[in-house]
């Protein structure tokens, strides 16, 4: 099968534009994968599955991936000039100095595609795609068009994650009960307050229980406080 | 019949239209389950029907959702395994082997070699408990209370059996380990092996002659829930339901994971996909799955069943990410990991093959009766642990 | 009256017995159990009917499809939140009197998933259970166990006054609330009546 980069330039050669970059896998499995953009992602994937060479027919995994904000702390080496008094002389000297820059770094909800090839037996190709950010901006295509497999699957990270798919026919949510709001498989859900007594908590636990008294305690005459 | 209601069209998507009846008369819309004693579990189809004919069905999922998912990014990666068992509970070990061979990937473990044929053991022996459970369950929809399905499960806890003095558990097994298996089997336990495998042949042709060229089973499963291959392809179905419909593709002989290659043994093809080829195929697989048993158990040599270089106190991957797969009974299990080099994976997502072998179920039933879209998701074999996680 | 006397007279070959007993004796050994699985438990149940196990030895075969026509259910695996409300209202459709046996530790507790998002913990939260038998899951000689301990706790039944059976209670509870779906979680997240908190003396 054709190497990572080898399909990056296919497909840059076939859609212009496509704008893939090669995400590196450290990992021993060297699965190496390919972000697309979102806006060529459709033509990308249609692409690869009628292609000769390629001919990855077979979309066997997708799934989503959340990724919270993240604050990163980099040091970064700054010169500045600083006022010094050199042997009685008051002079100007440039001095590197060291300092720790922080940045937000926005959080954002990424699809992973698994593809394979049934008529030429090879694979994985490992595809990406980020949402813009986690709130608003959650859109991304949809692949059903191109590979029937990706329906339910669409759907479950549509449920679980929240990014929608523009296109998919029927997007609902499919596992979770319709009048549900909340995604739970993203990082930061905060599960339903249904501690039950234990007599002897303990770390996630004994959080838990802290958090459903003061929660009960707001409430006049319910329960036993516990 | 079933051209005129939906052509399936696959270069775009065309939602299936609903045919109003001409004349009087409206559609009856049924929601089957999720308490229905066909749908193995807690199923639900949500179907519109123009008199006994299906017009429209809707798959509902979740009423076993049981959060795998989350649960495998909080837990550590050893204390996984047990939940893996879980997922498809009629074929614990070899999901603890895709599991397995997931990590394995994502740190680079080797497996020493009297591992990897015990692994084979055990997990051609799952695929006999699952192939015959699930012809059992089959013929069972079709009315035949008890009879195959007592055949099948008397055979079920002859290898249980087998399952327990081993692991410790008759279902939930949870044996393998990252660079291994858990203990060695002792020479009696492969002698009772042997003796258990030498008698599944005959257990294979009764089964077989019991129900084979019966006429009921032709009348009702010949012709019914067609799957055209390129349908199957694009849709992501796997295993003996891919085969049925002739396409060749087995990850056993495509990913030569395992020590598969070792081993001789075929890989049966349907013709018309059908309800009858997918019951046939389960069948030759059986068959199969004793060749592979028996060279597997005359070969399987001494040595460690664990890398001496395993870690497994303080588990913890560098930063990547793998996905590994097998050929379980069902279709391709596959386990995306994703390490942050953390304890527990940062993503944890179990590719399973009944949910994705049930995308093509409407397609399959449209146009038949009512009755035969119990024989028709009958033949999918589904396990609802592994639909919803 | 009295044991002696009662096992002089069988010797004569008089039997005697209470309308409580025979009633009672009928009644343990038709139970007829719904047919209904759940998740990994209900496949060893499904081996329990079968030929090794053979739960017909206990009049227990006629796994019934329709609530309607089912003395007990078998809560055979883990409850999820989006299938609990449809697990009360089978439980309103049988008739009385009714019996449930709480199968495995999913069905007790939540067992390993307890921590799942999805997953209730406890069926008791929203009917009342009769037997419980741990395991994950339970082997067929624990669920056969627990069709004992049913039986034992019917035969044991009165007839009459406080313990009877809720069939023969007029004033007894017949339907149990069925929790709604809600936005973040099941409204209510348990019945109070059937499930009380506990209670801490220090």
């Amino acid at each position: 099968m054709k190497s990572v980069e080898e399909i990056k330039a296919a497909i840059e050669a076939a859609v212009p534009g496509a704008g893939v970059e090669i995400v590196p896998n450290p990992s021993p499995s060297g699965q190496h994968s390919l972000r697309l953009l979102p806006s060529h992602a459709v033509a990308v994937a249609y692409f690869l599955r009628d292609d000769e060479d390629l001919g990855l027919d077979f979309l066997s995994n997708l799934t989503g991936v959340d990724h919270l904000d993240k604050e990163i702390a980099e040091k970064v080496k700054v010169t500045r000039q600083v006022t010094k008094t050199v042997d009685g002389v008051e002079q100007t000297v440039d001095e590197v100095v060291e300092e720790t820059r922080k940045h937000m770094e926005p959080g954002y909800l990424e699809t992973v595609y698994h593809l394979f090839s049934m008529a030429k037996k090879h694979g994985p190709v490992v595809l990406r795609m980020r949402t813009v950010n986690r709130t608003d901006e959650v859109e991304l295509p949809s692949v059903t068009p191109v590979w029937r497999s990706a329906e339910f699957q669409e759907r479950e990270v549509f449920d679980l994650y929240g990014v929608v798919f523009t296109g998919h026919p029927d997007l609902r949510r499919l596992l979770m009960w319709p009048e549900f709001k909340d995604h739970p498989m993203r990082r930061d859900y905060k599960e339903p307050d249904d501690f039950e007594y234990e007599p002897t908590p303990h770390d996630t636990v004994l959080a838990r229980a802290k958090d459903h008294k003061a929660a009960v305690a707001g409430q006049e005459g319910t329960g036993t406080g516990l | 019949m079933s051209g005129s209601l939906r052509d399936t069209n696959l270069e775009g998507w065309n939602r299936p239209p609903v045919i109003v009846p001409d004349g009087e008369g409206e559609l009856l819309e049924v929601a089957m389950g999720p308490h229905h004693p066909s749908t193995h579990g807690v199923f639900r189809m949500d179907l519109a029907l123009d008199g006994e004919r299906v017009v429209r069905l809707k798959p509902v999922f979740g009423y076993l959702h049981r959060n795998h998912e989350q649960i495998g990014e909080t837990v550590s990666y050893l204390a996984m395994m047990p939940y893996t068992d879980r997922l498809d509970y009629i074929c614990s070990l070899t999901n603890n082997w895709a599991y397995a061979l997931a990590v394995e990937k994502l740190v680079g473990q080797a497996v020493p070699e009297r591992a990897e044929y015990i692994r084979v053991i055990l997990a051609e022996l799952t695929r006999i408990v699952n192939h015959a459970s699930a012809i059992g369950f089959l013929i069972q929809e079709m009315g035949a209370s008890g009879t195959p399905l007592m055949y099948a499960f008397r055979e079920r806890e002859k290898i249980l059996d087998l399952f327990e003095s081993l692991t410790g558990s008759r279902m939930m097994c949870n044996y393998m380990r990252f660079g291994g298996c858990r203990v060695d089997p002792s020479a009696a336990w492969l002698d009772a092996t042997r003796k258990v495998v030498a008698g599944l042949p005959q257990f294979a042709h009764e089964f077989e002659n019991l129900l084979m060229s019966n006429e009921i089973v032709m009348a009702r499963c010949q012709g019914v829930g067609k799957l055209r291959p390129e349908l199957a392809i694009n849709a992501g179905v796997t295993g003996p339901m891919l085969r049925a419909s002739g396409v060749n593709y087995d990850i056993r002989k495509v990913d030569h994971y395992g020590v598969y290659d070792r081993f001789k043994f075929r890989v049966p093809l349907g013709d018309h996909g059908d309800i009858y080829d997918r019951y046939m195929v389960r069948v030759l697989e059986i068959h199969e799955s004793i060749g592979i048993l028996e060279q597997a158990l005359k070969e399987i040599p001494g040595g460690p069943v664990m890398d001496p270089k395993a870690k497994i106190r303080g588990f913890r991957p560098k930063p990547g990410e793998a996905y590994g797969r097998i050929e379980g009974p069902k279709g391709e299990l596959g386990f995306y990991l994703i390490s942050d080099g953390g304890n527990s994976p940062y993503r944890f997502r179990v590719r399973p093959p009944s949910l994705i072998n049930l995308t093509v179920l409407e397609d399959m039933c449209l146009g038949h009766n009512v009755a035969d879209v119990v024989l028709i998701f009958g033949s999918v074999d589904i396990v609802l642990g592994e639909v919803d996680r | 009256m009295e044991e002696g006397l009662k096992i002089e007279l069988g010797k004569q070959g008089v039997f005697v017995t209470t309308i409580e007993e025979l009633y009672n004796w009928g009644r343990k050994n038709s139970v007829w159990p719904m047919q209904f699985g759940l998740a990994c438990c209900a496949i060893e149940m499904i081996a329990t009917t079968m030929a090794r196990y053979d739960l017909a030895r206990f009049g227990a075969e006629v796994f019934r499809p329709s609530p309607r026509q089912a003395d007990l259910m078998i809560i055979s695996g883990t409850v999820t939140k989006k299938m609990a409300p449809q697990v009360v209202r089978l439980y309103n459709q049988m008739a009385e009197p009714r019996y449930v046996i709480a199968m495995g530790a999913c069905a007790i507790s939540g067992g390993p998933f307890k921590q799942g998002y999805n997953v209730l913990k406890g069926i008791d939260r929203y009917i009342p259970v009769d037997v419980h038998i741990p395991g994950c899951p339970p082997r067929p000689e624990a669920l056969l166990q627990a069709f004992m301990t049913l039986q034992k706790k019917i035969e044991e039944q009165p007839l009459t006054g406080e313990g009877r059976p809720r069939h023969l209670d007029a004033e007894a509870q017949g339907e149990f609330p069925v929790p709604v779906q809600g936005e973040h979680d099941l409204e209510p997240t348990s019945n109070k009546l059937v499930w009380p908190l506990p209670v801490v003396i220090r």
